[in-house]
């Protein structure tokens, strides 16, 4: 499944690089784009684990940027 | 600005006039350093006690490379070695690059969604003759709406009632009026000018025109240029590096030495520019204005990386039809063979061509008038058409066609596209179309050249003649004819390994017969993509209406951006590195290496700025 996700307040071009990098490194995950400019995320991971991934992806925004904001529908 | 960017200039303002009568009392009085210190603290603290926070709190969490705390160190290592000033004064400076750069973005991204100024805000939905205003999110497939004069469009539809003018001005950036009225198709984005228009939508929302572009163009930051990874690459590995730098040149030589504040005044030099953010910045900042400024011509790039490779383009490949001719056509010679007249030829043609919507079929149906609809029809691609009708089997197609069934025929030798048609595998006569070259096609293959491209080429199904013909009034250099959409395939893929290094293809064509080909070009752009989905689906960059011309304009903003591009790289990482050689050999102070940093971030998105504007003046 691939979900498109609304970031609020991701503040610094690098940060956003970071958590990239740190949500690619969650298993789990097939793929992922963090665009600062788009404050977007898109995340690719398979169906039936991507609620899971998805909590784990918010929980590692919190410890790398923690001002950012993940918005969950 | 935002309430929180309003609150941080405020800080800023109220720390720069604390920090200048911290100063002078300094200079006029002879205090104890204490007192000094106890009073430098007050505006750093008002400038800088949230990234004194931040960094505790991103420690915590095992960030030790986080901008936050860098400049929290340098800053503190300033107050402990007594530059009191400095360490102010950097902390100041780094706050208003902060939010200069949170005001630079936010107003980019604002106007990004200004230039595609296509959202709608509000759809009249008419149900029992109640109007009821809903957001165009809630219109249904099927709901009749009411657009007044001056209103957008919010859905894709058909009209039902009224006349007007349309301004397609904000999806092709130019405004050319097009009449509308009842059966004509409306298109959301556009702008309805002179009367009141009921229409039914034929789409919901969501899959409208409008919304596909604009989710296009803000996806487009998700497909990031080749640069902007390096960079974040580099950036991985530019901070540890300094950061280690500091700590080396803080202990190493001071051990040696024994000059401890001299050496650890260089280290923090070295943290000050640490930060790898203007860098980082800049990068997607250009590519984000240069597909924005492009947008707001009408050309849509899907992402940065294919911006990189428009710039690039060495070699240019068109379709004949619908990219350098107009696509419509006319017929210009019937030749019957004996025993036919021109009429039977002609209505024998517009009967097999019945159910085809292919401009050809279109010019010789308006030539030929009414005529019944055949029985059945088989699409023979690359050939022609086979038709049963009431006058019996009719083939209509080009000579191939006829070689293939092995049909006696009479080749024409009138320039142009020649449909041959044959009843009941009998020749019955030629039919030759011409299609006529666009004003701007001649214009855009010469602007290409300006532009660097070497090699221009133009492939097409038609016959040689008539290929000749439009290659030379295009002024292309190599055409190929008679084409099946796999020989297409077949050219362009042995000119893209003909290419070198960082030399791209680009290939322009209709999108709706050539999809292999645009996506096997390093850069397929789909001409007329307004009201087409499946080109904009197909191509990397779509031009929404079908001015040739605006393939050398794509050309030349991408190859601003990507000098826009350059030209920051080269300017921040020359500048930190110079600092950071002159603050090892201590031929430098902290003000300049805060310059270094956040000076230049802020000229470097400033610089990156000047991409939103498209070169080719205009609006």
């Amino acid at each position: 499944m691939k979900k498109s996700i609304q970031l609020e307040d991701l503040d610094c071009a690098n940060c956003a690089a970071k958590f990239e990098n740190a949500v690619a490194a969650i298993d789990g995950v097939q793929r992922v784009t963090v665009s600062f400019m788009a404050q977007k995320m898109i995340l690719e991971a398979p169906d039936d684990r991507f609620d899971e991934i998805l909590k784990q992806v918010v929980k590692t925004a919190k410890k790398v940027v923690p001002d950012c904001t993940v918005i969950l529908k | 600005m935002t309430r929180k960017q309003k609150k941080l200039l405020l800080r800023i303002l109220i720390a720069c006039g604390l920090f200048a009568a911290v100063f002078v009392t300094e200079k006029l009085t002879d205090l104890n350093r204490f007192v000094y210190l106890g009073l430098y603290l007050i505006p750093y603290l008002t400038a800088g006690y949230d990234v004194l926070l931040k960094s505790a709190r991103n420690i915590s969490k095992g960030q030790v490379f986080d901008e936050m705390f860098l400049m929290a160190v340098a800053t503190i290592g300033a107050l402990v070695i007594g530059e009191y000033p400095e360490s102010v004064f950097v902390m100041v400076f780094f706050q208003t690059g902060e939010l200069f750069q949170n005001v630079a973005v936010g107003k980019s991204r604002r106007s990004i969604s200004g230039l595609m100024d296509l959202r709608p805000d509000i759809a009249t939905v008419v149900k029992d003759g109640i109007e009821e205003e809903v957001l165009p999110e809630e219109v249904c497939v099927g709901d009749t709406l009411l657009v007044r004069p001056g209103e957008k469009i919010p859905v894709d539809g058909v009209v039902s009632r009224g006349v007007s003018t349309v301004d397609t001005a904000a999806l092709t950036g130019e405004s050319v009026p097009a009449d509308v009225g009842p059966g004509d198709a409306l298109i959301s984005g556009t702008v309805n000018m002179t009367g009141t228009l009921y229409y039914t939508a034929s789409k919901e929302y969501g899959e409208s025109t409008a919304a596909k572009i604009l989710e296009l163009v803000e996806n487009s930051s998700m497909n990031k240029a080749k640069s902007e990874q390096f960079l974040t690459r580099f950036a991985k590995y530019y901070t540890p590096t300094v950061v280690i730098g500091a700590a080396l040149l803080a202990l190493i030589p001071s051990l040696i030495t024994g000059d401890w504040k001299d050496w650890v005044y260089r280290a923090l030099i070295f943290l000050v520019v640490s930060c790898p953010c203007a860098l980082v910045i800049s990068v997607p900042l250009s590519f984000f204005g240069g597909i924005g400024g492009a947008s707001s011509k009408g050309i849509l790039i899907k992402g940065a990386n294919y911006l990189e490779a428009l710039a690039d383009v060495k070699t240019a490949v068109f379709d004949k039809t619908g990219t350098l001719t107009t696509g419509s056509f006319t017929v210009t010679d019937v030749a019957p063979a004996e025993g036919f007249t021109k009429e039977q030829v002609l209505s024998l043609a517009a009967c097999a061509e019945y159910y085809s919507d292919h401009p050809i079929a279109l010019s010789v149906k308006q030539a030929a008038g009414d005529c019944d609809a055949p029985s059945d029809t088989k699409v023979l691609s690359g050939y022609g058409i086979e038709a049963k009708t009431a006058q019996g089997a009719v083939l209509a197609g080009n000579a191939a066609l006829m070689k293939e069934r092995g049909i006696a025929f009479t080749e024409t030798t009138k320039t142009g596209t020649a449909v041959y048609v044959a009843v009941e595998d009998r020749f019955a006569g030629s039919i030759v179309i011409n299609d006529t070259l666009k004003p701007r096609a001649a214009e855009a293959v010469k602007a290409l050249k300006a532009l660097g491209v070497t090699k221009t080429v133009m492939l097409t199904g038609d016959r040689e003649a008539a290929a000749e013909k439009a290659a030379k009034d295009a002024g292309v250099d190599e055409f190929h004819a008679g084409l099946l959409p796999q020989g297409k395939v077949e050219i362009v893929d042995a000119l893209c390994k003909a290419e070198g290094k960082r030399e791209t293809l680009l290939f322009a064509g209709d999108g709706i017969n050539d999809a292999p080909v645009l996506t096997r070009a390093d850069i397929g752009v789909a001409m007329g993509g307004l009201g087409s989905d499946a080109a904009i689906e197909a191509a990397d960059a779509v031009i929404m209406d079908d001015d040739p011309a605006k393939i050398p304009l794509a050309v030349a903003i991408a190859r601003r951006t990507k000098r826009i591009v350059r030209e920051n790289v080269i300017f921040a990482l020359g500048v930190k590195f110079a600092v950071l050689i002159l603050a090892a050999l201590g031929l430098t102070n902290m003000w300049v290496g805060v310059f270094a940093d956040v000076g230049v971030a802020v000229l470097a998105i400033l610089n990156a700025m000047r991409t939103l504007k498209a070169p080719g003046g205009g609006k």
